[in-house]
């Protein structure tokens, strides 16, 4: 039963308004995956409604369901009442970390995540892993195949990694190539610098040469969507805060990221301290400035590439950009530039890719039968490229092709618009 | 439930298809209305020979079963008020062989019925049955209840798509009915006897269905009237002109305006009803020539505006839209109550004005939509569940709705079925030899009363 009084629960509306209609179900890649009510967005509504109200224990496994849920938030989307699953099991792990909180958490979404020089130091060892030449070792010498299942999987997820984070070595003032037209501000997300570096060194390359003068605040810290992926709302509020005050120091019109999960987190700012009087107009003025990259290029002139790519390309839908965002065609319209490159649509683009942030390595199976759908898709348009502006997905991409022996490269959109911006032809 | 019947089933299903935590017994308490009891055990069964021993186990033990599938009834068939094992088919979601020569699909009872018809459409062939919850229903349960849906109209119902059934029955043994057959007449229509039982007279385990060919054009048409009245007079008037559609749905203004706060697709608000009409057939000058006439009889009856969809898209959005109804009424009340009357066609107009008259006499909103061109109709009782006042007079305006259908010649339910929610009016709608007829073969199928006791018929 829920304590009664300081605990702060979900709206009600999220949960009585429920006419277990059903429709969720088809939609659900959980449900897809098991076919039982318990692992459907209506089931978790069911058990959010019945714990709350007393009716079921808040029991470890009431709260395990909540945690089975992707929030890919196809059931949000598509709820004719206007009930939103996927945040519902969001805000129970919020419940659950107020009744039962644990210490863990605490460490990890508020000692480490958001500290940046922390998580740099932290990942330290993955950069040697590559730099060091043991991973290219490692697949010479077959010795993948000797790691046990799981982590073959995860090192499979590691992109190329930079020899140091982006954060370290791009500029906090980056000039616009001629006249600058635009003061855009460049929020640099953890995954992006650590792992995705040469990514968004080419987001900031492309904004640049179409008029943007790219200011990147260093002290940013990480959008907060681990912490509330985990029940830590109040932690994100934490650094939401600290992240809005650093861009009303920057003084920019636009807030741009390639980060899908960074964005959809960022714009959801004004939602996340409405109730707190003294941030709710900052917040709401900061996340109405944010931008998804490829949203803010399609509103500008944009300069034609000049180079050519000669390949097949698909596009997979990150969740937190199409759904969290409404941005999807915008990244489709962008690759289309490209000359020589042939666009093919992915069946089922907008279905999760089974990588949900960290749903790999907590939730394995499931992941892994989610991102077989994916990769079975990806096969069949035969493409050569996969591009997605996510790094979850980009990781989890990476493991689908790996697992499926698939050749296809995964990319982001701009990484191939930045490339024929360089003018090379390629084939 | 008793640890060794518990145990004997994880043999008969493996671990992962027996679920027994507090929750995962309370998602399986529900369907598609607002009642609720919990079952003692979930089973998932993944084929016919494992259906067909859990029954067996539930026979001896005299264990209720209660046979679902993906839990969007209507009226609380699937809801497990005694208990027992709810056995959810869902897993049973094979396409066993789609014959193309003999227009035949042989599938298996969890089939969700939109991936059935994504997969025969890709071969030219076409399964017309269209609840409205084709992507979150199945095959077993749509054969359950005989689902309907707006095609229905000029294609039929899903019990006219049934060729042959495997069935298991009460004490577990596997009945085989009809074959890829149009014309048999050997024996009783078994396949009708089961088609709408309700899992009552035994588990519906595949189904061998049948198909036609795809119609290959189709053109829909948005109609407007800015009075009720019209719209259902038209209805009339269209099918007297010799023109059958696939489809002629009505949709009442309140129906439309929680589409429209839902989906945002632009629908006209200052209308009181629209009537969806959509022809088709596989030659392309004659749909449209349909679609034109029909167009021309809704001008004379008073009409507002017609507006044919353009192309694909913007049909696919009107239908989207109509799909959308029923749940998207939750946006003006927690709860609603959501009745099927069917009516002989002619007297549409008059049970609309009859609808019409136990809502302002008991000041709830009735909204009005459904399938009017087969005269089966979808009226909609808005209240708030948590107002014991409110409530009562849902249970009088229901009542009231069902004896306006009998008066009108018509009956309780066209498509949803009769579940828990409509036994206390079975016995005006059938009269006592119906029933008794039906008990007795309830009782000669399922003696010890295992199969959903307490379903369809009354107290």
């Amino acid at each position: 039963m829920l304590p009664s009084g300081s605990v702060s629960k979900p709206s009600k509306d999220q949960y009585l308004n429920c006419i277990r209609c059903g429709l969720c179900l088809a939609v659900c890649p959980t449900y897809r995956e098991y076919l039982s009510e318990t692992t459907s967005p209506r089931g978790r509504v069911a058990l959010a409604r019945k714990g709350l109200e007393g009716e079921l224990e808040l029991s470890p496994n009431l709260a395990r369901q909540m945690y089975a849920c992707f929030d890919c938030m196809a059931c949000n989307d598509l709820c004719p009442v206007g009930i939103r699953p996927a945040d519902l099991a969001l805000e129970m792990r919020h419940v659950q970390e107020q009744i039962q909180p644990a210490a863990w958490k605490d460490a990890l979404f508020g000692g480490l995540i958001p500290k940046p020089g922390r998580m740099e130091f932290a990942t330290l060892p993955l950069r040697l892993y590559e730099q060091l030449g043991l991973r290219r070792l490692v697949y010479a010498l077959g010795l993948r195949k000797l790691f046990p299942g799981k982590i073959r999987d995860l090192e499979a997820m590691l992109p190329q990694l930079p020899q140091r984070p982006l954060r370290q070595v791009l500029p906090e003032v980056t000039q616009a190539t001629g006249e600058t037209r635009y003061r855009v501000g460049f929020f640099l997300g953890c995954a992006q610098s650590l792992m995705f570096a040469e990514e968004s060194a080419a987001s900031v390359r492309v904004l640049a040469r179409n008029g943007c003068t790219v200011i990147t605040p260093k002290e940013t810290v990480c959008c907060g969507m681990p912490a509330l992926g985990y029940g830590r709302e109040d932690l994100v509020q934490e650094q939401a805060r600290h992240n809005i005050e650093l861009f009303e120091r920057a003084d920019v019109e636009i807030i741009v990221t390639d980060c899908a999960t960074c964005g959809s987190t960022l714009k959801d700012y004004g939602k996340l301290l409405a109730d707190d009087p003294a941030w709710a107009a900052r917040a709401a003025a900061f996340s109405a400035r944010v931008r998804d990259v490829s949203e803010f290029l399609l509103t500008i002139p944009l300069e034609k590439p000049r180079g050519r790519l000669e390949a097949l390309v698909t596009y997979h839908d990150p969740c937190h950009l199409r759904r969290g965002q409404g941005v999807w065609k915008q990244p489709r319209e962008l690759l289309k530039m490209i000359d020589g490159l042939e666009f093919v649509e992915l069946p089922e683009a907008d279905w999760c890719c089974g990588s949900a942030g960290s749903q790999l390595i907590t939730h394995y199976e499931t992941s892994l039968k989610v991102l077989k759908r994916k990769a079975d898709n990806i096969a069949s348009t035969q493409a050569d490229y996969i591009a997605s502006g996510c790094p979850g997905c980009q990781m989890q991409l990476n493991v689908g092709m790996r697992r499926q022996g698939l050749d296809v490269q995964v990319v982001h959109p701009i990484a191939l618009l930045d490339r024929a911006y360089n003018g090379k032809k390629e084939k | 439930m008793d640890k060794n019947i518990i145990a004997q089933l994880e043999k008969i299903t493996g671990k992962d298809g027996v679920l027994t935590t507090p929750e995962d017994l309370s998602v399986y308490g529900y369907d598609g209305t607002f009642e609720d009891h919990r079952p003692d055990v979930v089973v998932l069964p993944r084929t016919t020979e494992q259906v067909s021993q859990i029954v067996m186990l539930a026979a001896r033990e005299r264990i209720p079963v209660v046979t679902r599938g993906m839990g969007s009834g209507l009226a609380a068939a699937s809801v497990p008020f005694q208990g027992g094992i709810a056995l959810a088919m869902t897993r049973m979601n094979r396409i066993l062989e789609i014959d193309e020569v003999n227009a035949t699909a042989h599938v298996e009872a969890g089939v969700v019925t939109a991936d059935l018809q994504t997969a025969v459409e890709k071969l030219g062939l076409f399964y017309p049955p269209d609840p409205s919850s084709i992507r979150h229903s199945t095959i077993g349960g749509n054969i359950a209840c005989n689902a309907g849906g707006p095609r229905c109209l000029k294609y039929g119902v899903t019990g006219d798509y049934i060729l042959g059934l495997t069935i298991v029955l009460a004490d577990g043994r596997i009945l085989h009915t009809g074959g890829k057959l149009i014309k048999d007449v050997v024996g009783y229509d078994l396949n009708a006897l089961f088609t709408g039982s309700e899992g009552t007279l035994g588990v519906i385990t595949e189904a061998l269905l049948r198909l036609t060919a795809r119609p290959k054009f189709a053109r829909t048409a948005l109609v407007e009237f800015a009075a009720l009245e019209d719209a259902s007079r038209t209805v009339n008037a269209i099918l007297s002109a010799g023109i059958v559609p696939a489809t002629l749905e009505l949709m009442d203004e309140t129906a439309i305006a929680c589409i429209e706060e839902a989906l945002h697709l632009g629908l006209p608000l200052d209308v009181e009803a629209t009537l969806l009409i959509e022809t088709d057939g596989a030659d392309e000058a004659s749909v449209v020539r349909e679609i034109e006439a029909v167009a021309n009889i809704c001008q004379e009856t008073g009409a507002r505006r017609v507006k044919v969809a353009k192309d694909e898209s913007e049909r696919a959005k009107l239908w989207q839209a109509r799909r959308s109804v029923s749940p998207a009424l939750a946006r003006k009340a927690p709860n609603k109550l959501g009745e099927d009357i069917t009516v002989p066609r002619s007297t549409i107009p008059e049970a609309v004005r009859r609808l019409k008259a136990i809502s302002a006499r008991y000041g709830l909103p009735i909204v009005i939509f459904g399938h009017a061109g087969d005269g089966n109709l979808h009226p909609n009782i808005l209240f708030d569940k948590r107002d014991p006042e409110q409530w009562a007079k849902v249970e009088q305006m229901a009542a009231e709705e069902f004896a306006l259908a009998l008066e009108l010649g018509g009956t309780l339910s066209g498509e949803h079925g009769v579940g828990s929610l409509k036994r206390p009016y079975m016995q005006k709608a059938l009269g006592p030899v119906s029933l008794e007829v039906q008990k007795r073969i309830k009782a000669a199928l399922d003696p010890v009363n295992i199969l959903n006791p307490g379903k369809v018929f009354p107290d």
